[in-house]
């Protein structure tokens, strides 16, 4: 009855060394890891050792936690300025003058053109500017991302779709996305994490960041910059602009763009060799050289107006044509400035602007705090429940408080080989684990000391023991496990930390607290032969 | 050696016989606890609210809190709560949520690193917006209710019907009376306690399945045993495990409480209530409960026709 055969022996003892062997890199230190790999002899191949160490959460470790959002109205209105650009050329190749002009819509833009034989002349090109949406491999017939609407008196509407939006957006996150590493990377940050969370939102994780102002400032900015000329009196198509230098009074300034931020491809810090003023050089590709030389020529001896996420830095005169391709912003900036501003340039603009939503910052001090704390709980959780298990069964106490520290070890390995992150809700989970763990050794010693006492001799009552709690056992952790899986799927962060710990401590239970614990009282059974239960 | 028994083999208690103060009292205390998160309310910490959370540390060592609550008060950022924790020279900052959207809460925290940066580490800024602290209200409360619909789906699914119903009401009890905790003790209601009560979830139908699980193999072997009978014998028979258990579990806790820091007192703090209420619940109200939910109906049934009986 109560025995366990070679095999099955050394298939637990087998599971349980590796499950610990990999939790061992993670009591060590980074040091102490790298030494250790340094010093195995050159034939110990390296996927035999394990070497992943548990990932600590940024509550643990300290740094910053930034989540994103695209902000979808200026998104729109860069889509639909656009709109307007693609629908003025139309109009132009098609020689018809709208009603009024060009009137832009939140989500497109629309013109009136009563005339039928114009109107039917203007139509198909603009129906053109609708793109299919859904990917072109798929075929799907899902409409486009455009849809044109004509009223009878002539209003003709251009309107982005439900799905043209959302394809916008879904882009711009992409786009955000390569922007914020190629920024963050310019810092030197280790180890930065970037992802998309939902429909609109990137998440930022950056460990171990003294300041996270700085990384928020790099965040934060759209860096859209634009070479535009500062208008004559009485032009038409003027965008009144704040300016720097003058207290952010308006100025106007041109709607067409000479050149803009992404025909650069450098950008550095530097002084001005007459005024030593902190400025930024930029160089540009060859077709915004070409264009910026041939803007300058033209206009020799007008203002022209830097402007930067809609703000004019600088408007200085054109002296002679600049058809280097290279040249210089000033806008009385601080050394710092000036450096965040090349960074922001080299890196390219967002493809709009983005909202923090979200920050949690930890320092390193604290995070450092907090593992100290949690090891010392955990220490005191196991021995105060250690001492009271032997003091209440003995020996068979004994047998749970092996299972017990197997029971930590092992949620430990797993997390190292899942990846899974530790946070500090994580280790109020290990530790209450430790009392709930023993909850199944419970079940069944308090089982085989009832049905011993009814009657049944030894191994009969260990069995029937172990039989008859196994039910209970799998029904108590399930609720458990439940309730768990819900925490995992709906929390962030830390309290997803928590639910990781919780489910794979209901997992190893069932194998430290039954299967090894039936082993060793089945081998204790075996050699002492005991008459009695020891508690 | 002696061994601890915390509880005498072979107890015949009469467990039932606390419903008639049991009963009344936890629904005195639930609806007290109802009526005050209607008119009170939790104190909702930054992930539901919305706001700003700062931790200094002095860097002197010793914080000085009116100089603090001053200069926090002369921002214009509405009301701030200040408060000194530790021995060290901590203090926490507490900004509501700021009109203007997402863009206006850092505001706060960059004029608070200009005034406090000198004198103090920033140890931890959490800044919550509207639009997140609305959604973080909206996964904790559907979080809540899919655990007890789960979870009573699995009962009834393993247990008779009057069996499931019996433990869920145990479980709506101990999730109401630890909300009653929050809102007594102005605990800081956030994502953490959202955990909290999931695990007292956990808890509470472990305790009660145990109980149950007891319940239906008696039911099994006496089948013409009276239902208080039956049930004072359930608990009798599993109480030993029970108080084990709980003793162990607080154990740990207590060890959290005791050692695990400022940020995991508080989350510990709840569960050891929740340990204490979870145990009273499933000997006090979910097995009493099925007094009068009327535990042989199902059972009746089973026996005579060999299947379970439809609803009713």
């Amino acid at each position: 009855m109560l025995r366990f055969s070679k095999s099955k022996i050394i298939f637990t003892v087998g599971i349980i060394v590796i499950g610990l062997l990999l939790a061992v890199p993670s009591m060590m230190s980074r040091e102490q890891r790298e030494s250790f790999q340094r010093s195995l002899p050159n034939w110990v191949p390296s996927w035999l050792i394990p070497s992943r160490a548990i990932v600590l959460g940024l509550d643990l470790q300290g740094g910053s936690h930034v989540l994103l959002e695209v902000d979808v109205p200026d998104l729109m209105r860069t889509q639909t300025t656009q709109l307007r650009d693609d629908i003025r050329r139309i109009l132009r190749e098609t020689r018809v003058t709208p009603q009024g002009g060009i009137q832009l819509t939140p989500r497109g833009a629309q013109i009136r053109v009563p005339d039928v034989a114009d109107r039917d002349r203007v139509l198909p090109k603009l129906r053109e500017l609708g793109q299919p949406l859904g990917s072109a491999i798929l075929g799907q017939g899902g409409g486009r991302d455009i849809e044109v609407s004509v009223t009878p008196e002539g209003l003709i509407a251009l309107t982005y779709s439900e799905g043209g939006v959302n394809e916008k957006v879904r882009r711009a996150v992409d786009q955000a996305i390569e922007v914020i590493r190629r920024r963050i990377d310019v810092t030197g940050t280790t180890e930065p994490s970037i992802q998309r969370q939902g429909a609109d939102r990137i998440l930022v994780q950056v460990p171990g960041l003294q300041d996270p102002q700085r990384l928020k400032e790099l965040l934060g900015r759209t860096a859209k910059l634009e070479f535009r000329l500062l208008a004559q009196p009485g032009a038409a198509d003027v965008d009144m602009l704040p300016m720097k230098e003058e207290g952010g009074n308006r100025v106007p300034v041109e709607r067409r763009v000479i050149v803009d931020g992404s025909d650069l491809v450098d950008a550095q810090p530097a002084f001005d060799s007459r005024t030593n003023e902190p400025i930024v050089n930029f160089r540009f590709n060859v077709r915004g050289a070409q264009r910026f030389g041939q803007a300058t020529t033209e206009a020799i001896g007008r203002p022209l107006a830097i402007v930067l996420d809609n703000e004019v830095i600088s408007a200085p005169t054109i002296q002679s044509a600049i058809t280097g391709g290279a040249g210089q912003i000033s806008g009385r900036f601080t050394v710092q400035q000036v450096n965040d501003l090349s960074v922001l340039l080299r890196a390219g603009a967002l493809p709009a602007k983005l909202t923090i939503v979200e920050e949690r910052t930890v320092g390193p001090g604290l995070g450092q705090d907090s593992i100290e704390a949690g090891k010392k709980a955990t220490y005191v959780a196991t021995i105060f429940v250690v001492i009271f298990m032997f003091a209440t069964y003995g020996l068979f106490g004994l047998f749970a408080n092996i299972a017990l520290v197997v029971h930590v070890g092992l949620i430990f390995g797993l997390m190292s080989i899942l990846e899974a992150t530790l946070t500090l809700p994580g280790i109020a989970g290990i530790v209450l684990t430790i009392g709930t763990a023993v909850d199944s050794n419970v079940l069944i010693y308090e089982r085989i000391r009832e049905e011993f006492k009814a009657g049944r001799s030894m191994v009969s009552a260990i069995q029937a023991g172990f039989d008859r709690a196994f039910a209970t056992i799998v029904d108590s952790n399930s609720t458990m496990a439940i309730a768990a899986v819900i925490l995992f799927f709906l929390g962030s962060g830390p309290v997803r930390g928590f639910a990781v710990v919780f489910i794979l401590g209901i997992l190893t239970t069932v194998l430290t607290a039954v299967t090894l614990t039936r082993m060793m009282i089945a081998l204790w059974y075996h050699w002492m032969r005991p008459k009695t239960l020891p508690f | 050696m002696r061994l601890i028994r915390l509880w005498p083999d072979d107890s015949r208690f009469d467990f039932m016989k606390f419903r008639r103060f049991s009963f009344p009292l936890s629904a005195l205390f639930s609806v007290v606890t109802v009526v005050l998160l209607l008119t009170v309310g939790l104190n909702f910490g930054i992930d539901f609210k919305g706001g700003t959370l700062m931790e200094l540390q002095a860097k002197s060592g010793q914080a000085d809190v009116g100089k603090v609550r001053q200069a926090a008060d002369s921002f214009g950022f509405g009301e701030v709560e200040v408060q000194e924790f530790g021995t060290a020279g901590g203090i926490s900052l507490r900004f509501a949520i700021q009109e203007g959207g997402e863009a206006a809460q850092s505001a706060v925290v960059q004029k608070a690193r200009d005034t406090f940066g000198a004198e103090y580490e920033f140890q931890r800024v959490e800044t919550v917006g509207p639009r997140v602290s609305g959604e973080l209200v909206q996964s904790g409360t559907v979080g809540i209710i899919l655990a007890v619909i789960a979870v009573l789906f699995y009962l009834w699914f393993r247990f008779e019907r009057e069996l499931a119903v019996g433990a869920i009401i145990g479980t709506l009890h101990d999730i109401v009376l630890t909300l009653g905790f929050f809102v007594i003790t102005r605990h800081e209601f956030n994502m953490t306690s959202i955990a909290a009560i999931l695990t007292i979830v956990g808890y509470s139908l472990n305790e009660t399945v145990v109980v149950f699980d007891r319940t239906r193999e008696l039911m099994r072997r006496y089948k013409t045993m009276p239902s208080v009978d039956l049930l004072n014998l359930s608990i009798n028979n599993t109480m030993s495990r029970t108080v084990m258990t709980a003793v162990t579990t607080a154990l740990s806790l207590l060890a959290l409480v005791l050692f695990g820091g400022r940020a995991i007192e508080g989350f510990a703090q709840v569960m050891l209530y929740g340990v204490v209420i979870c145990t009273y619940s499933a000997i006090c109200i979910s097995s009493p409960m099925l007094i009068y939910i009327g535990l042989r109906g199902s059972e009746a049934t089973k026996t005579v026709g060999g299947k379970v009986a439809p609803a009713e």
